[in-house]
């Protein structure tokens, strides 16, 4: 639709015409502002914790568990160094062999969410999917934060 | 000729003065659309384009994605 409008701009005499072909779904999912009523609405990347865990796959579990438990966590992203999301692991995998590193102990790819996902969406999918927690990334795989199911049915009870 | 571009350059246009227009329906730029972006519906780019658009300064369309 915007390559026509352009065009057609083009040909009324505009002489600086400009197409953002990814469009509005490229903005949202990097998780950038937008306006209208939906944007009064918080959304997946809205509430999705920015301070979950990372680590990287080289890492031992054991080093990563130890130091998830002080921070109080039972859910680790597994990110590389440009934080593109490469596994997850929750407390079932964080009981494993404390000696293996986290690319064999992890969960390869994860499901994912664009932060511009609303939470009712999230609620059902998650209840459905008996997840209780989801990363949510940029359209590029790069980590926004992790989505607590119980955050976002708090949320929703707000409402 | 149009030129495509990005999201991080649709950021350093619009900084620049560039005017931001959405061509989807209405409901859909109700619900979300970038900041600062004005509306005209590609089947009102004809009328509206010319009223509301300074042919002076740089335009950025967009719609929901590539289709």
């Amino acid at each position: 639709m915007s390559p026509r409008a352009a065009w057609r701009l083009e040909t009324l005499g505009f002489g600086e015409v400009y197409d953002y072909i990814d469009g509005k779904v490229d903005w949202m999912a990097a998780g950038l502002p937008t306006e209208g009523t939906n944007a009064q609405h918080p959304r997946a990347g809205d509430i999705a914790r920015k301070d979950v865990p990372t680590a990287g796959l080289q890492e031992k579990l054991g080093d990563v568990k130890a130091r998830v438990e002080v921070q109080g966590w039972d859910a680790v992203v597994v990110v590389n160094d440009r934080r593109v999301v490469l596994g997850l692991l929750r407390a079932k995998e964080l009981a494993g062999d404390p000696e293996q590193p986290i690319e064999r102990a992890m969960r390869p790819g994860p499901s994912t969410f664009r932060p511009y996902v609303s939470l009712h969406e999230m609620l059902h999918f998650m209840v459905d999917h008996k997840l209780d927690s989801a990363p949510v990334t940029t359209s590029d795989g790069r980590l926004v934060g992790l989505l607590l199911q119980k955050d976002v049915a708090a949320e929703m009870e707000k409402k | 000729m149009p030129r495509e571009i990005r999201r991080e350059e649709v950021r350093k246009v619009v900084a620049s003065g560039a005017q931001l227009v959405e061509v989807l329906p209405s409901p859909e730029y109700e619900e979300d659309h970038l900041p600062g972006a004005i509306h005209i519906p590609l089947r009102k780019i004809d009328s509206q384009g010319v009223e509301l658009l300074d042919r002076k300064r740089a335009v950025i369309v967009y719609c929901w994605d590539t289709a």
